[in-house]
């Protein structure tokens, strides 16, 4: 909660102006969403209160990699999307979009989740963290130092998944043997195959007992 | 998936008051499950009524046993150390299914109302007498492989409930506390909470429109203590079983003084087997006993075009627990 300070009335704010064809798609749907929105009301705040409910597009708050950031949408959107879509942190990957492929794997109050599988309505007031969340300034996670060092991927689509799996798997204490690193991770697949590079990864980082 | 509105429920009663003003809306806890459907267009919801909130959380010892909050996640009650210790077949069963990331998000009351995995049910391009009741079931003559051979009817034959922890507690006499929408709490044992397909498959659980799981109590037994959960797949990590054994043994100067036995991925819903317990009770302890009592579990199979192999999977499966835990 390191910038809290951050009042932000839309996702418009937030998009870096790199002229991409993503931002430009997402402009497009920014100024949409806020053509859709409803009178300024603090939807996000009302949700502390029970039994309030929120209907179409409104103001949620998320407290991304220690800074509170603050989206229109609406309450359908998966934390998934918000990630991605509203806040352009797209390092979190879309693979399956239905919890079985783990490439959108982040972590919530330090727990690795399927962020396809939950909405950003629910995760409000909670800490989330993302791949782009890991690394301190130019130094990187000692997982993303091992995946470099052991080439634990090919393609690179699931490496963000896997490494945030990777992080959550050496922390919870399963990452003792190969075996168990192999069970852990199950829940990241690699259609490159690059998998006994990534346990290498894994068991390097858990070996120095660095995370 | 469509659009829908959200409600925080503080309490049960908002929770059930809610889905009692819009008996449309769902539930959602983890939402591993409900979103996935949702997505898939196989349920729509206008309202989405969040229930993490309420206090069904806890793993705690009561008289009746070890008594665990609805709204606890498998990761947590599956490593907790009362769990592992008293029950290991329950905790097994939770840390083999799905991944650590599903395990995290998945309540316990979620895990007990998951829904088939049978690809008929889960393409809505396809008739499913379960999703659209006398649309027809083409799993009878059709990709049948994965699905079940007990308990199954002429309307549907899909393993109703596809997951692990239901089929250790079933086995292990646990009994799941409900609270309806006039807060009313009633005890029902999980071998009489799932319904058999018959002509309804639609109807799935004895849950009244509204009811909330609270709890899930497992008695204290010797057996419960020496147990174990055996799950054979077709991949080595992360996959639903093909069929799975939940057993816990009292063995005692080599004869088994009490056994629970129940079976995953063949029946249409968690199948126990007290075929199998009245046989194995007071045998020896032998492969013999194991190899009589797995035929009887059996015994009513009626397998299908492609799914014949489980019957001799199931018994193999149901063998290799019983050994396990006669050690």
């Amino acid at each position: 909660m390191s910038n809290h300070s951050e009042p932000t009335s839309g996702a418009s704010e937030l998009r870096p102006d790199d002229g991409s064809r993503r931002s430009f798609m997402k402009q497009a749907g920014g100024i949409l969403g806020l053509a859709l929105a409803p009178p300024f009301i603090s939807q996000a705040e009302r949700l502390t209160a029970f039994s309030k409910t929120v209907e179409g597009v409104s103001a949620m708050r998320l407290n991304v990699n220690g800074t509170v950031r603050t989206i229109q949408a609406e309450p359908r959107v998966t934390l998934l999307d918000a990630l991605r879509e509203y806040l352009d942190l797209t390092g979190t990957k879309k693979g399956c979009d239905h919890g079985q492929c783990g490439a959108c794997t982040v972590h919530i109050d330090g727990r690795r989740v399927n962020s396809c599988l939950t909405l950003a309505v629910m995760n409000q007031g909670k800490e989330i963290t993302t791949i782009e969340g890991l690394a301190k300034g130019e130094d990187l996670h000692p997982m993303q130092e091992a995946f470099i060092k052991h080439d634990g991927f090919q393609c690179g689509y699931c490496t963000p998944g896997q490494i945030m799996s990777g992080v959550a798997c050496v922390r919870e204490g399963h990452a003792n043997s190969e075996a168990e690193i192999r069970e852990y991770m199950s829940g990241n697949l690699c259609r490159c195959g690059a998998y006994p590079n990534i346990v290498a990864a894994v068991r390097e980082v858990a070996g120095k007992g660095k995370v | 998936m469509n659009n829908f509105s959200y409600t925080q429920a503080g309490s049960a009663k908002e929770a059930t008051a809610i889905r009692k003003a819009n008996p449309q809306a769902a539930y959602i806890a983890g939402g591993t499950t409900l979103l996935d459907l949702m997505k898939a267009n196989l349920e729509e919801h206008p309202q989405l009524v969040d229930i993490n909130m309420l206090p069904f959380r806890g793993i705690e010892q009561t008289p009746d046993g070890l008594r665990i909050g609805a709204m606890e996640r498998m990761s947590d009650v599956g490593e907790n150390p009362l769990v592992l210790q008293q029950y290991p077949a329950i905790s097994e069963s939770l840390l083999l299914a799905a991944s650590p990331q599903l395990r995290n998000m998945a309540s316990i009351g979620g895990n007990i109302l998951q829904r088939t995995r049978c690809g008929y049910f889960r393409d809505a391009a396809f008739p499913c007498n379960k999703r659209v009741p006398g649309s027809g079931c083409p799993a009878l003559q059709g990709d049948n492989h994965n699905l079940a051979i007990l308990g199954t009817s002429d309307a549907c034959i899909a393993t109703s409930y596809p997951g692990d922890l239901s089929v250790a507690l079933a086995a292990l006499d646990a009994v799941l506390t409900l609270e309806n929408q006039k807060g009313k709490q009633r005890r029902v044992p999980v071998t009489e909470f799932y319904l058999l397909p018959g002509k309804t498959p639609q109807k799935e659980t004895m849950l009244e429109p509204g009811e909330l799981i609270v709890a899930v109590t497992i008695p204290a037994a010797v057996h419960a203590r020496r147990s174990t959960y055996l799950k054979v797949r077709e991949r080595a990590s992360y996959a639903y079983a093909l069929a799975s054994a939940a057993v816990g043994l009292d063995v005692q100067g080599g004869t088994i003084r009490s056994a629970r036995v129940a079976l995953g991925g063949v029946g249409a819903q968690p199948w126990r087997s007290r075929e199998a317990e009245k046989i194995l009770t007071g045998a020896p302890a032998t492969e013999a006993t194991f190899r009589a009592a797995a035929a009887a579990a059996l015994r009513g199979a009626q397998p299908r075009s492609e799914n014949r192999y489980k019957v001799e999977l199931a018994q193999n499966t149901l063998v290799q627990a019983l050994q396990k835990v006669a050690g």
